[in-house]
């Protein structure tokens, strides 16, 4: 393999090697290169087929644009397909293959295609594989998407990272050529926040200058030494081989920042949101191509490529160049290209008078040729010649060249600015698209703007930064070009000679049917005139029908030609035809990138109980109910399979007693002289007259009639009240309940505040549960002292202060124990210890649920927002004369059908096959329909109560149905069952199940001391311990010791909540604005004032501390507030979600952050935390 | 990727913070209205093209409810405020 890299020259590091591999054939090149410059230097120009045809391809571009060199990078998890060539960087044991052929790129059967290509033209779909319509989905798309298409994807999943981040700036500058260098520079110098981003691994755009004297050393350029200044300045953040893809709502943009050059860099990627005040779009042109005959072939690129290849790269393109141009900048290129000692034979110019700088080629030997086109290529593999053709007459001229720049003039890159509704606007003179003129904080600038030359970039960045400083109302700094305060806004006069006028003709001659418009989609003219003639000549529909401007480069480089030959089509101009809508995303971003963390164990947060360790110690087998995890069973040695376990649990429960953790239940305390008010007006049942100490099950209804939840609510004051909701439904709640106080009714005098993490909460349930209980409760839990519905604080005899509910989801004798959160664990350890000679045992929810089962207790399988409280049985509870949330609509006549589906029990044939919830309901004899449908099955489980499979069901008219028996049809497995259809209360009757006779035992000595009970935070002293040690570098991250925190209400009312914002001063150090209307105290226990309430919510926090220099780097992954701008200290505390957890953030110093996080979401946030610090932290803590 | 919205109490957040309910409706109709007036404010909405007002719930952050005014075409937000501000 003869090498074709020039002697000198470049912008490479030459005195190292990078060795990679090309379907299988292994090469060198240099750190500097891409896969493309460097197949290229090692003269391997064949890379990549077409998408349909198949036709050998080679490069087109030199950068972002490319449509052609598509390559396939890695193996296995790691493969990702369609990588553009042109700017991949090339790394050492780099892998990369070619796509869409076989057996090889060189020889590829599939390009039979290309002789079949008059059967494949636009809308081939639609013809010629019409007949017969059922072989369309079996036979004729499976070949074609064989035959045609890009890389394939892997299935496997990739160990990569992403991640996620915002940023905050002044002013964003997109490029980083010469307009973007010179307007950032100009409003860095003036002190704005400044972020630069280039897609590019180098700063200064698409043309590199040729090293020259004026140069200091290999390899530096003006840009560089521009971008080194803005990589030295502290107000501005510049990246490289960052594309800005997409601009959205409220001057969010987002981009894409890729790892340098190595095979395993991690992050993979790195998602930018970035939130600004103004833009600059200095993203620059693209080259347009020709659409000739033959225009494909390898050793064909646009000649701003070529010159990017020769003075970037030092590839030798070939033994003779050609150009075919439109415009000068062929010129330009053709001399930079003879200076580099590469043989420039010809250029070709459509017009027919030719610049002034044509001479001093002309005396190099170039030979010029005016007024002419190009009908015809020839070369397979790689161009061997090129046939032209006068304008003037018809004779014609084949040349000898293996290599051609072409240049059919230049496309501002505009597509930024057209991403949010606005079209681009044709400008004739300049035969280019330019971005719409409303374009509210993005401002295009230099090449983006339609200036050509590097000093009219410049000048026009220099300009639009001054003006823009302005607006932002920053001054620029002293000694800078610009005028400060000048109003300009005046159209800059370029230096140099204006840009082409558009083309006589969009097209340059020969056969249509290889002249390509879409490199990429294999779209040529001829495809684009069949179009028209068909009917399809409006540029959307033109797209859709021939595909133009589809797939991975969305017709970055053909897209403008389309418009032109779609207009000359139609004897219109291409500012009448338009262009195709733009879209995000500029270039393709990875779903890994959009998905960030959100994968694996951190797909979502998860929410631990305040027992998991508890649980955990007992062998629990965990599910997830929502964020939480929570113990399903405890499998005993000896039993092989869960059923076992669930079901003796379940017989514990009935004859003995048994543990379950329940703190997940939502949990609300109300406080004020309107509570019990409020509380009448969201649940459907009575409030008003709720005793002290009591507690009621309540039924809550949305406005449309249908059931929102249930739970218990229990009044521990006269103006305080508790109320709990299921655990599914505990943020729904909250939420309602806020709309019922901040938007019904602002003017009730009540307060409430969620405390659902300061509590760890058990049902003891079973016959046993008294005695059980009574050995650790110092109050008289006596059948006359603590009766049914009973609900107090209590004192522990190991001296904690608890609450206790006789409330039961088991229909056994029940209690719910609740003890702060931190002495959970401790509770229930004691709790089996005592419970041990009375056979306790723990029991999860597949235990619970058939507890409840049994027992015709309803959830949200159930209550699944169709159900009324009549459906449920429960229609004495809905009040017929107060007003409630829904209460009107709960009246509507179809809501009082009796044919409604009612909930019934039904009972399975003892040994009979399971039922299954989601099967439906049929009358004997009945064929599955719609018509016959007669309700569906809710929950379903086997009963060791009763030994047979039970159900609870929604039947029509169900509770006329009690005794008949039914058809339940499970379509999934294809059964059907026979069940007895019953009242759902009055399955399992009391005392069908005889307590176990309690072992024989000393009698329960009540006056033994209880150990005292310990503490245990949900972030333990060793896991602070596990993060503390990081050394005071770029990041700590510290769990803080439990703290005393008290909430303190103070707004009265909806109103006053609503004119406190958390920006009030607040009156001490201690003191954090939490919600509105609501203080937070830490370290201190305050007094609630008049009017005031305070809640003790220390074990519902955890406090952690992020600190460092990297602190606000780390927490920007996770939130959109503006930390560079937070006020230090108290009063700048604010509420944000960091990531999905909601957080309390209070920055103590300006890299010490305070994050105060509930407790059940501690963990999940520190493991956030720990992920996000990865780059920072030392090696081996995460 | 995102769109932000002014709140009142908190300062500029990302729409990932907040809950939508939904057009604001009507007043709520007395607890004794005709049925009709009932179903027409709970089901009906006026659905604009062009400025519309919402109820958003600030969840990531006060946990206010807010009324946001924004354009259905461009999104584009004019004025947020809680949407219990005075009595």
């Amino acid at each position: 393999m003869t090498s074709a890299r020039l002697p000198a020259g470049g912008h490479l590091d030459r005195d190292k090697t990078v060795r990679f591999c090309f379907d299988g054939k292994t090469f060198s090149g240099h750190p500097g290169d891409t896969l493309a410059s460097a197949l290229l230097a090692n003269n391997e120009w064949l890379l990549a087929r077409s998408f349909k045809y198949h036709r050998p391809r080679s490069v087109l571009t030199a950068d972002a644009a490319e449509p052609n060199a598509l390559v396939t990078v890695g193996e296995g998890a790691a493969t990702e397909p369609n990588v553009r060539a042109t700017v991949l960087e090339l790394y050492e044991g780099l892998q990369a293959r070619s796509q869409n052929n076989w057996p090889s790129v060189g020889f590829d059967i599939g390009a039979i295609n290309g002789l079949l290509s008059p059967l494949l033209r636009a809308g081939f779909y639609y013809k010629t594989f019409m007949w017969p319509a059922s072989f369309w989905e079996k036979l004729y798309e499976p070949l074609i998407r064989r035959a045609a298409g890009l890389g394939e994807a892997t299935s496997q999943a990739g160990a990569e990272r992403y991640e996620q981040r915002w940023s905050h700036c002044d002013l964003l500058v997109i490029g980083a050529g010469p307009a973007g260098l010179s307007a950032a520079l100009t409003a860095a110098r003036a002190g704005a926040k400044v972020m630069i981003a280039d897609e590019q691994a180098w700063p200064g755009g698409c043309e590199t200058p040729r090293p020259d004297s004026t140069s200091p050393g290999p390899g530096e350029t003006p840009a560089e030494r521009q971008f080194a200044e803005l990589l030295a300045m502290p107000n501005v953040r510049s990246l490289l081989r960052t594309t800005v893809f997409g601009w959205y709502d409220s001057g969010v943009f987002g981009a894409l920042e890729r790892p340098g050059p190595a095979p395993d860099a991690q992050p993979a990627a790195r998602l930018w949101r970035i939130v600004c005040k103004a833009a600059i779009m200095a993203t620059g042109a693209h080259e347009r191509p020709l659409v000739f005959n033959g225009n494909d072939r390898p050793g064909i690129m646009l000649a701003g490529a070529l010159h990017t290849y020769v003075n970037r790269f030092a590839v030798r393109p070939g033994q003779a160049v050609a150009f075919i141009t439109n415009n000068d900048s062929a010129y330009r290129c053709a001399a930079d290209l003879l200076a580099a000692g590469v043989k420039v034979t010809t250029i070709i110019d459509r017009r027919a008078v030719l610049p002034a700088s044509a001479q001093g080629l002309e005396r190099l030997g170039v030979r010029l040729i005016s007024n002419a086109h190009i009908v015809a290529t020839a070369g397979r593999r790689r161009l061997r010649s090129v046939t032209i053709a006068r304008n003037s007459g018809h004779t014609t001229e084949t040349l000898a060249v293996d290599t051609l720049g072409m240049s059919g003039g230049y496309s501002p890159v505009v597509h930024l600015s057209c991403q949010r509704g606005a079209r681009p606007l044709w400008d004739p003179a300049a035969a280019h698209f330019a971005a719409p003129a409303d374009s509210d904080g993005l401002y295009a600038c230099g090449a983006a703007a339609g200036y050509q030359a590097h000093t009219d970039c410049a000048g026009h960045g220099e300009q639009v930064a001054t003006r823009l400083l302005d607006l932002l109302g920053l001054a620029p700094a002293t000694g800078s070009n610009g005028q400060p305060g000048s109003a300009a806004f005046a159209p800059r006069q370029p230096d140099t000679e204006p840009t082409p006028a558009a083309p006589a003709s969009w097209t340059c001659g020969g056969p249509a049917d290889k002249a390509f418009v879409d490199f990429q989609n294999d779209v040529t003219a001829a495809d684009l005139s069949q179009a028209v003639q068909e009917g399809y000549a409006h540029v959307e529909l033109a797209k859709r029908y021939t595909t133009a401007g589809m797939a991975t480069d969305q017709g970055k480089s053909g897209n403008v030609n389309a418009s032109g030959l779609l207009a000359e089509a139609r004897q219109c101009t291409p500012g009448e035809t338009g262009t195709t809508t733009f879209r995000p995303f500029y270039t393709p971003v990875p779903f890994g990138a959009l998905a960030g963390q959100h994968r694996g164990e951190h797909y979502r947060p998860r929410r631990r109980s305040p027992l998991h360790e508890w649980a955990e110690s007992l062998g629990a087998r965990f599910t997830q109910v929502g964020h939480w995890d929570r113990a399903a069973w405890f499998p005993r040695t000896g039993e092989s399979s869960w059923q076992q376990a669930v079901h003796r649990e379940v017989q514990s429960v009935r004859q003995a007693v048994g543990l379950c953790d329940v703190s997940t239940l939502g949990k609300i305390e109300l406080f004020g002289a309107d509570s019990a008010e409020f509380l009448n007006r969201v649940y459907c049942n009575k409030f008003l007259k709720l005793p002290l100490n009591k507690a009621r099950y309540g039924l809550m209804l949305r406005e449309d009639g249908f059931v929102l939840d249930d739970g218990t609510t229990s009044r521990l004051g006269e103006q305080h009240y508790l109320m709990t909701t299921t655990t599914g439904a505990a943020a729904e709640v909250l939420n309602h309940l806020e709309w019922c106080h901040q938007v019904l009714w602002p003017d009730l005098q009540v307060q409430f505040a969620s405390v659902s993490d300061q509590w760890a909460q058990m049902a003891i349930a079973g016959p046993a549960s008294r005695e059980l209980l009574q050995q650790l409760v110092s109050d008289d839990l006596s059948e006359q002292a603590f009766p049914f519905l009973g609900a107090r604080p209590v004192s522990l005899r190991n001296g904690l202060n608890a609450r206790l509910f006789r409330i039961s989801f088991s229909g056994e004798l029940a209690y719910e124990l609740a003890v702060p959160a931190d002495y959970g664990n401790s509770t229930a350890h004691e709790l089996m210890r005592l419970g041990a000679p009375l056979g306790i045992t723990p029991y999860g929810t597949e235990a619970m649920g058939i507890l409840r089962i049994e027992k015709g207790f309803v959830t949200h399988a159930e209550i699944d927002g169709r159900v009324t409280p009549a459906d449920l049985g429960l229609d004495r509870l809905a009040a017929p004369d107060k007003a409630y949330v829904g209460h009107r609509l709960l009246r509507r006549p179809a809501l009082l059908q009796t044919d409604r589906p009612q909930l019934v029990g039904l009972l399975g044939t003892k040994d009979g096959p399971a039922l299954r919830a989601g099967a439906h309901l049929l009358g004997i004899g009945q064929s599955p329909s719609m018509a016959n449908d007669q309700g569906h099955v809710s929950s379903a489980c086997f009963s060791p109560s009763l030994d047979r499979p039970i159900a609870l069901a929604m039947l029509r008219n169900g509770r006329a149905r009690h005794g008949e028996t039914i058809i339940v049809w499970d379509g999934l497995q294809e059964t059907r069952t026979e069940a007895t259809v019953t009242d759902p209360g009055a399955m399992l009757l009391p005392g069908q199940i005889a307590a176990s006779p309690a072992p024989a035992r000393e009698p329960s000595n009540t006056a033994v001391e209880l150990p005292l009970p310990v503490r245990q935070a949900a972030l333990p002293g060793e896991l602070a311990g596990e993060c503390a040690p990081m050394p005071a570098g770029q990041l700590q991250i510290t769990v803080g010791p439990p703290t005393t925190m008290t909430l303190i209400l103070n707004a009265t009312n909806g109103y006053a909540a609503a004119a406190s914002t958390a920006t009030d001063e607040q009156p001490s150090d201690s003191a954090r604005p939490w919600l509105p209307g609501q203080t937070l105290w830490l370290g201190t226990n305050p007094e609630a004032g008049d009017g005031q309430f305070a809640l003790d919510l220390s074990h519902a926090r955890c406090n952690l501390t992020v600190a460092g220099p990297a602190a606000i780097d780390l927490l920007a992954h996770g939130t959109a507030v503006d930390l560079e701008s937070m006020p230090i200290g108290a009063k700048g505390s604010c509420t944000t979600a960091l990531d999905t957890i909601t957080v309390l953030l209070t920055r103590l110093a300006p890299d010490r952050f305070e994050v105060l996080v509930t407790r059940s979401y501690a963990r999940s946030l520190l493991d956030l935390l720990i992920l996000w610090g990865q780059p920072w932290l030392p090696i081996g803590s995460s | 990727m995102a769109s932000l919205i002014p709140c009142p109490h908190c300062g500029i957040r990302p729409t990932e913070e907040f809950d939508i309910r939904g057009e604001v409706p009507g007043p709520r109709p007395a607890a004794d209205a005709d049925l009709q007036q009932w179903v027409d404010h709970v089901y009906l909405r006026e659905n604009p093209r062009g400025r519309l007002q919402e109820h958003w719930h600030h969840t990531g952050g006060c946990r206010r409810w807010l009324v946001v005014e924004r354009d259905t075409r461009t999104h584009q937000v004019y004025a947020v405020h809680d949407a219990s501000p005075s009595p």
